[in-house]
């Protein structure tokens, strides 16, 4: 299957590598690079005094203040979003970056699209909220978020397992399979929409060689349609992380 | 093929279960974006934070399309 390409390199050992982790190593390689050019750019502007940045500089500027103004800033607030940041900034662009190789020609897999490296990250999600939730509120946190204030008491016996489920169960293996899903999906349609190009252009005949011009366009819709999933869903999971921390943190527990 | 059959559908049925798992959130992700947009017609104002909750809505609802598809992975291999 697609999915699992045959290992290339140590294969046999546990660090046996095939294409996607091939991938993932590339871009891993890639976002470090960009990071560190980006931090030098910001250290010595910052030294120099000047306040006009440059236009990688802006690029990087741009990129950072997404996650930093419209996410962190604007769901926890200045001093609680700027405590969680490094967590938040890095999902979000390990995730980009990920998802991005989906419809780059030449790599056309989405590092994301084998479900362990989202749930890598699902887990770190997981681990903050809860040490966020610990930290803020100590125990009360579970008792809190188990039995839900203004409920009657005898409705806890249906309330606490479906709470239960719900935040300590389903909230990390939704974040995993959402991202993983995605990207399993929109390779899938790629790949369905190209092969029905090549099938209908080389072994059709007469006017059903038209069809692979339809296909072809459909093809190239969804590559672009691909490319808004790629962000949205680097986003979605970023966002959704901020908001756990956030209920997490609130003083309804 | 005896006489008594009319048609004989061939395939598998996991097929029209992720058919019927993706009407439900279907329905649930219109809704929402059609609620996002009357909000965003009355409250033009608003739109950023409605953008923002309206992309968790449809994050939530469709993470059940997405565990239907998920399905054969877990049960079918």
């Amino acid at each position: 299957m697609e999915f699992y390409p045959d290992d290339f390199l140590f294969a046999g050992t546990f660090f046996a590598i095939n294409r996607i982790m091939a991938i993932r190593l590339i871009v891993l390689t890639v976002l470090v690079i960009v990071t560190l050019l980006w931090a030098g750019k910001f250290r010595k502007s910052y030294a120099a005094g000047s306040h006009v940045p440059g236009r990688f500089q802006l690029m990087g500027e741009i990129a950072l203040n997404f996650v930093r103004k419209s996410i962190a800033h604007e769901q926890l607030g200045e001093k609680d979003g700027d405590r969680f940041l490094p967590l938040l900034t890095t999902i979000f662009f390990v995730t980009l970056g990920m998802n991005v190789t989906g419809i780059i020609p030449g790599f056309n897999i989405a590092g994301t699209s084998i479900i362990g490296l989202p749930i890598v990250m699902a887990i770190a999600a997981y681990i903050t909220f809860i040490y966020a939730g610990v930290k803020r509120h100590g125990g009360h946190f579970f008792t809190a978020s188990l039995f839900p204030a203004g409920v009657p008491k005898a409705f806890y016996i249906l309330v606490t397992p479906i709470e239960f489920l719900s935040t300590f169960i389903l909230r990390p293996v939704t974040l995993a399979l959402r991202l993983t899903m995605n990207m399993i999906a929109g390779h899938l349609l790629l790949v369905l929409c190209f092969s029905a190009t090549q099938f209908f252009l080389f072994n059709s005949e007469g006017l059903f060689k038209a069809f692979g011009a339809g296909t072809f366009l459909f093809g190239f819709v969804f590559t672009l349609f691909e490319m808004l999933v790629a962000f949205l869903q680097a986003y979605v999971f970023t966002l959704l992380t901020t908001v756990y921390i956030q209920l997490a943190l609130s003083d309804e527990h | 093929m005896d006489v008594n059959t009319i048609a004989a559908v061939s395939g598998n049925l996991g097929v029209i279960g992720y058919g019927l798992a993706a009407v439900g959130p279907g329905i649930g992700v219109g809704l929402v974006v059609s609620k996002t947009i009357e909000s965003i017609a009355r409250q033009p104002e608003l739109a950023a934070k409605l953008q923002v909750t309206m992309w968790l809505g449809i994050a939530f609802t469709e993470a059940l399309a997405l565990i239907g598809l998920a399905t054969p992975f877990i049960f079918g291999l």
